[in-house]
């Protein structure tokens, strides 16, 4: 009894969590398109999250994409297929490692410092007094972090899928010995616009994903140092795991046909 | 007490729970305009909960919570916005904005809830810092860089900046020495009592209760048992007000030690 106690528990954990987290979601998205909005703080947040997150999506993909060259060629090899290491190299980049992998990489560092943040103001009062100060925290706290989060992501894997290409470049022409043009003629003649669209696509989810998780944990986070620390590790795990989940779902939606 | 004006805040039979635990259980009072009324009891009997169903910050489960005549109950915080801005808090621990500086944190109001212009809000808020007795280079530290004292007081100046009709304080005088304390107690009677402004404060510290409190109330389980005069919170007659006031532990209070 006490054991089907327990589950029904579990249950009714879970499900109150998926509820209020789809209320905070809703509340969100309404506020990011009723004014005021704070422009100076999304600003601030597109400089943190796009700008300062650079060099670790930058190295992740510069190294991905050498490696990416390194695994195909050695794989292909097999079967006498070295000149398709190129084209392996930008769609995988594109469509799968960018997105996934600049994703991760930002809720590692964005989301567990939003719900730190947050987290941190919620346990010393902050966003009590930023309703006494008629102040909306939904509006100050969470769209700058949400609008800032959706718009630099995209941008962000841009940049990580010419530098993960490059990656690859830079071993197929330097270690493998392709022709630098040919190398560079497989990337470009092979690639096609939707290859690149779905992987921003998917950069726009995983931002959403990644600020609403590190909000959401943040502005609920109770019971001191304890409370934030556990808020930052489930901001990261949860968005980590809807990364990956959404991942596949997109991924079935663009190319499942 | 019988008042001959409409109360600024009224409260008749609040009550609030959390799960099985009932925090406030009925709590009547009434504030008249520019009255100091300070709140006394022990932890967890419901002080602050009451403060923040005022405040907006929690809703009441039921009775009635009025503002100036506006019943304002069951008003989300996101919807009150005018009438929040009648209200001035001074938290526990200041929770001061430390991605903020201090003038900053002083000015919050008049920025984001006036649309003051920075530089102007600037000015009003070196104005207010000079009220509560810091120089004006404090404006431009960090809340970190400052003392519990200078924190409770940038707190006190954030709370006055915007003029406000009602401001409550939640342990003003916590954490303070002695000396910190009532420098403290005086700048909320010069700030607050001498402009008019009606104070709702909550505290343990009786010296304080008797300073700038008009009138006393003592909450217990919820309740408020006493309400009286500031002068009579000695002589109230009333065992569970005797025993806190002279902080027995022998008396009617019985403190649970544990759950």
């Amino acid at each position: 009894m006490n054991f089907l106690a327990l589950i029904g528990r579990v249950v009714l954990g879970f499900l109150g969590h998926i509820g209020r987290l789809t209320i905070f979601a809703g509340t969100a998205i309404s506020h990011c398109v009723r004014p005021p909005l704070y422009p100076r703080l999304i600003g601030q947040q597109m400089i943190d999250i796009g700008y300062y997150s650079l060099p670790v999506v930058g190295l992740t993909a510069i190294f991905s994409g050498m490696v990416l060259a390194l695994q195909s060629y050695t794989g292909f090899a097999r079967f006498s297929a070295e000149s398709a290491v190129a084209n392996v190299v930008v769609l995988s980049i594109t469509r799968e490692l960018g997105p996934v992998l600049a994703g991760l990489m930002v809720a590692g560092r964005i989301g567990a410092s939003m719900a730190a943040e947050i987290g941190t103001m919620r346990v010393t009062e902050q966003i009590d007094a930023l309703t006494t100060l008629s102040t909306n925290p939904f509006k100050y706290l969470v769209v700058p972090r949400l609008v800032a989060c959706v718009l630099m992501l995209p941008l962000l894997v841009l940049v990580a899928d010419i530098i993960g290409v490059f990656g690859g470049y830079l071993v197929g022409v330097y270690k493998l010995g392709f022709n630098a043009g040919v190398y560079i003629n497989s990337t470009v003649d092979f690639l096609e616009p939707l290859d690149v669209i779905s992987g921003l696509v998917k950069a726009s989810v995983f931002g959403f994903l990644i600020a609403l998780m590190g909000c959401y944990n943040g502005y609920y986070s109770k019971g001191g140092a304890q409370g934030v620390g556990a808020a930052t590790t489930n901001a990261v795990v949860s968005a980590s795991i809807l990364i990956l989940t959404s991942n596949y779902l997109i991924t079935e939606l663009f190319f499942a046909s | 007490m019988i008042m001959t004006t409409p109360p600024k805040i009224h409260l008749k039979d609040v009550r609030k729970a959390f799960g099985d635990k009932q925090v406030l259980n009925g709590v009547d009072l009434d504030i008249a305009p520019a009255e100091s009324v300070v709140i006394i009891g022990g932890s967890g009997t419901g002080k602050s909960v009451l403060i923040k169903c005022i405040l907006g910050i929690l809703t009441a489960d039921s009775g009635t919570i009025e503002v100036d005549g506006t019943d304002v109950t069951h008003t989300p915080a996101g919807s009150r916005v005018a009438v929040n801005k009648k209200f001035g808090m001074l938290f526990q621990s200041a929770a001061l904005f430390d991605s903020l500086p201090v003038w900053e944190n002083v000015a919050f109001g008049l920025i984001q809830g006036e649309q003051m212009n920075r530089d102007e809000a600037r000015h009003r808020a070196i104005e207010t810092l000079a009220k509560v007795g810091l120089a004006p280079e404090v404006g431009d530290l960090s809340p970190s860089e400052l003392s519990g004292g200078m924190q409770k007081r940038v707190g006190l100046a954030r709370a006055i900046a915007g003029n406000p009709e009602i401001v409550f304080f939640d342990e003003p005088t916590t954490g303070l020495d002695p000396i910190m304390a009532d420098v403290i107690n005086d700048l909320i009677i010069t700030c607050v009592k001498d402009k008019g402004i009606t104070a709702l404060s909550i505290t343990h510290d009786m010296h304080s209760a008797r300073k700038i409190g008009d009138r006393i109330a003592m909450i217990y389980e919820g309740r408020l048992i006493w309400v009286g005069k500031a002068k009579d919170v000695d002589t109230a007659g009333n065992a569970f007000v005797d025993q806190f006031v002279h902080g027995r532990a022998e008396g009617p209070i019985k403190m649970q030690l544990r759950r």
